[in-house]
């Protein structure tokens, strides 16, 4: 009989021997060696028993009668030391045993991160029922608190499984979004929304520093210094082939044991199967090519013809209750196009990707049944010209059925708010609706839905026609863009009411589509969201218009202009002079002076930029913001200081509102002024504020402009001192951030919702101070120096060319 | 066909471009999703507007100058423009980005 040794008892050996046996029982003599104390468990069902849905007698694939009744050598908890391929031996720790074919099946080990910390106890991978015990020993211990770093299918599954166990569980996840090898942005929300519903805590673009603890884990320390306390840590960031035993021995290794098809090694008596294998340069780790693997070892083990080949993958995934679908080639490769198709109120996202007439990729999430139809389509590469128009429907709905272009209202709950000025929810307004208000005249009236600032009117209308469906002509509202029929009003409000914090959440709840927006809703959206959750969402500079990314205006040739802040319009001679030295040193060829009192340094290259914010950073001047859609300048005249007829410290109260107000995004520019006397030097009346000062106080204006439109301020409030003068001002930015459409400016704002309900809201104390309090939180994270955060070596990074194949070619 | 290594994948940022300078030219560099790439003339064909300063939607660019949206596949102006930028052969391996050596190389200089 040959002599047939094994190393590893997982699935893809377990496999092989399956066939051995079937196929010619008797013909070999097998020794398995495993460094795990057991012989082979279906191992994709550790999180069924991490969970406690299955016990590990349940998962046993191969137990002790099995290896006794084929004559089968266990050698199990014990490592092999190495391979002597002269003498045709394998020596374990306990002894040696000859082989005449020998294969290797190490699999893989889980890739620790090499962090501080990382060998404390209660640090552990997810790889093997030592550690789903391990866990489970921990879920014992009340109050017990989990950090799960990475957020693939492993690190999920773990999530899930620690969480039913009734653990506080938090997912770090390195990228933007989960799972981001095979979901794109939207389905990797879908997924943080449903694990987030269930109590797991998720926190994206997480990367870890250090596990902190004594004797024992305590906690988990990442980059920006937040510490999670922890009494558990699954590291499930990735795995590597093991492949050391194998190396060892000679054998040629590149990524992981190189074979051929059919599975031999480099050796013709050693032979390899499983994830430790690699096949014309691709690493297998799911576990039907496995499987295939396995089945072709058997028969070269037998001498027969077969010969393994990859195949086109498809994921159907499980994160215990979450249904997830991806195959194909999603994400790459050019001459490509996209179906969208999005029901909100399902939550069901998918996402075809199509490349001359055939099928290239799916991503599925909710609705997971016609999977392995589309699959069936990518696999046979069928020509799907005929059915596209209804293809991403599936196979029951070829024929066709149209998207509702209400159905994001109409998917809206009853207790989502409608009307935020007057705390009025859709059910309110269905209820009237059904009572007889068939109209918007009737709703406001029975409801005030609509009756205060205006801008939810859009939202209204829709729930009529959803709500009465043909006996309502909806009123063609403007849309934001091609993306959506919601307009800009309705998205807002539905942004807040929602509590939608993810552009990503925003594209799905409201059933954009496109896959990620387009140039005219990206920017808004970010805008709202910025403006609405200051703290939960994150600016995205890639929806930002490139001034707004490269904090400088870009001019007609792509040059950039460079607008440092003079605070109230005051400089000095020192700020003059590092003025004058960054002109020369970047040879800057035009200096010009603003209309808002500063200076202009027109005509700069791109890759000059961080450098030249440097110095003027040294010299301290901060950005001028002359590119955005925030705070620009606050104009003054000299005020008491000089002028004999000022009544006011007008420069003072100048530089106070501009260094409260700096660094604050608004939905387009905001200019101030403040004028020392009713002659008005400073020009205050034609600002989106205005501030005149008097004997007896400060009169505020809004909603003057001098573009293309222009128009003088309308008074808004006149008060004694200048702190309520801040507080009005203050008060009213931050009302036109939180309600006006985004590139409206003041006035375009203030004409629609009326200078009486801003002058109404304004007047409560209470909404006042609240507004001032909101902006404060938003300053909290937005006062800051885009020209400050890069240093000139990290943005030489972005600012500059990747690569310079000119040179090469000059070679 | 030559491929020129450009750079690892992070480098560009996701939905955002990079410059490369070439003997023909400026080629700008979009990164589109995880691991898809185009690389297209950083100019654009209406007034010269730096293309890879534009915002990158779906497989698109929006031209900052004037708003011209590009194809980053067929190089074809969208909407009711018409026009045509240069498209180049790109591709990522292993975490890398290459570029299609010959499409950027001087065509007389041989």
């Amino acid at each position: 009989m040959e002599k047939l040794v094994v190393i590893g008892a997982g699935m893809a050996s377990g496999r092989l021997l399956e066939h051995l046996f079937d196929a010619a029982p008797g013909a070999f003599e097998v020794t398995l060696f495993n460094a795990e104390p057991r012989g082979n468990y279906n191992r994709i069902m550790l999180s069924p028993v991490l969970s406690g849905e299955k016990s590990y007698a349940e998962i046993v694939t191969h137990d002790d009668d099995w290896y006794a009744q084929h004559g089968v050598t266990c050698r199990f908890g014990e490592r092999v030391v190495n391979i002597d391929r002269d003498r045709k031996i394998v020596v374990g720790e306990n002894g040696e045993v000859p082989y005449d074919r020998l294969v290797i099946a190490t699999g893989s080990d889980a890739f620790i991160i090499p962090c501080p910390g990382h060998d404390l106890p209660g640090v552990i991978a997810y790889r093997d029922l030592d550690d789903t015990n391990k866990m489970i020993d921990t879920c014992g211990k009340p109050g017990a608190r989990a950090v799960v770093i990475g957020g693939g299918l492993l690190g999920l599954e773990a999530a899930a499984g620690l969480r039913l166990r009734g653990m506080d569980v938090t997912v770090l996840h390195l990228s933007g979004h989960l799972m981001e090898r095979q979901l794109d942005a939207a389905a990797g929300y879908l997924l943080r929304a449903d694990l987030e519903r269930r109590g797991i805590t998720v926190m994206t673009e997480a990367s870890t520093k250090a596990v902190r603890g004594t004797d024992a884990v305590e906690a988990v320390e990442l980059e920006d210094g937040t510490m999670l306390p922890a009494d558990l840590v699954v590291m499930a960031v990735g795995i590597r082939p093991s492949v050391a035993v194998a190396k060892a021995a000679g054998l040629t290794v590149n990524r992981a044991i190189n074979v051929d098809a059919q599975m031999r090694t480099s050796d013709d008596s050693i032979y390899a199967v499983g994830e430790c294998v690699e096949f014309a340069g691709q690493l297998f780790g799911l576990v039907a090519p496995l499987y295939d693997q396995a089945k072709v070892l058997a028969a070269t083990l037998l001498g027969d013809d077969a010969a393994f080949m990859p195949k086109q993958l498809s994921t159907k995934l499980k994160v215990t209750g979450c249904d997830l679908f991806s195959a194909g080639d999603f994400a790459e490769g050019p001459g490509r196009e996209d179906i969208v198709f999005r029901d909100p109120a399902r939550g069901i996202y998918k996402r075809l990707v199509i490349e001359d007439d055939r099928l290239v990729g799916a991503v599925m999430y909710g609705d997971t049944a016609d999977g392995n139809w589309f699959f069936g389509l990518i696999k046979d590469e069928t020509d799907i010209s005929d059915m596209r128009e209804s293809l991403i429907f599936g196979p029951a709905y070829q024929g066709g059925s149209s998207v509702d272009p209400m159905a994001a209202v109409a998917a809206l709950p009853a207790d989502a708010e409608i009307c935020g000025c007057n705390g009025v929810c859709k059910g309110q307004i269905v209820e009237a609706i059904e009572g007889g208000a068939t109209d918007l005249g009737a709703v406001r009236a029975t409801t005030k839905a609509s009756a205060s600032c205006g801008t939810c009117t859009g939202l209204v209308e829709q729930v009529l026609a959803a709500t009465l469906g043909d006996d309502f002509t909806l009123p063609t509202a403007q849309p934001v863009c091609g993306c959506t029929d919601l307009s800009h009003e309705d998205v807002r409000r539905l942004i807040k009411s929602q509590e939608l914090k993810s552009q990503p959440a925003v594209w799905q709840e409201l059933g954009w589509s496109t896959p990620n927006g387009c140039h005219v809703c990206r920017p808004a959206i970010n805008y709202y969201l910025l403006a609405d959750w200051p703290v939960e969402y994150k600016d995205d500079p890639q929806s930002r218009f490139v001034n707004e990314r490269k904090h400088a205006n870009i001019q007609k040739d792509g040059t950039f202009s460079v607008v440092p802040r003079m605070w109230g319009g005051i400089t000095s001679a020192s700020e003059l002079r590092a003025i004058a030295d960054v002109a020369d040193k970047y040879d800057v060829p035009t200096v010009k002076v603003t209309g808002g009192q500063r200076i202009d340094l027109l005509g700069v290259k791109g890759e000059d930029l961080p450098a030249m914010w440097a110095d003027l950073n040294a010299a301290g001047m901060v950005s001028g913001h002359a590119y955005s859609k925030g705070l620009r300048t606050v104009k003054t005249c000299v005020g008491t200081d000089h002028c004999r007829f000022g009544t006011q410290d007008s420069t003072g109260l100048g530089i106070r509102l501009e260094k409260y107000l700096w660094g604050s995004w608004t939905p387009h520019k905001v200019k101030l002024a403040v004028s020392g006397c009713p002659r008005n030097c400073a020009e205050a009346t034609c600002k989106d504020v205005g501030i005149i000062c008097v004997d007896s106080g400060f009169e505020v204006g809004v909603g003057g402009a001098a573009g293309m439109d222009l128009k003088e301020t309308e008074p808004l409030v006149k008060v004694a001192t200048e702190d309520e003068a801040v507080e009005w001002t203050v008060a009213s930015i931050q009302l036109y951030r939180e309600h006006a459409k985004y590139l409206d400016r003041a006035y375009k704002w203030v004409g629609k919702v009326g200078l009486d309900w801003v002058r109404e809201t304004l007047s409560d104390d209470v909404e006042r101070k609240a507004l001032v309090e909101r902006f404060d939180l938003s300053q909290t994270i937005y006062r800051t120096d885009p020209w400050a955060e890069h240093t000139p070596r990290e943005s030489a990074s972005r600012f500059a060319p990747l690569t310079d194949l000119t040179l090469e070619a000059a070679e | 066909m030559s491929w020129i290594d450009l750079g690892a994948i992070e480098d560009v940022p996701l939905r955002g471009a990079r410059v490369v300078k070439t003997p023909v030219g400026c080629v700008a560099l979009f990164r589109t999703a995880e691991a898809e790439v185009f690389a297209t003339s950083n100019t654009c064909a209406h007034r010269n507007g730096p293309l890879s300063e534009g915002i990158v939607h779906d497989r698109k660019v929006t031209c900052p100058l004037h708003n011209w949206v590009w194809s980053l596949e067929t190089g074809e102006a969208q909407g009711a423009d018409e026009g045509q930028i240069a498209t180049y052969p790109v591709m990522v391996e292993n975490g890398r980005i290459l570029i299609e050596g010959d499409s950027v190389r001087k065509r007389n200089a041989a």
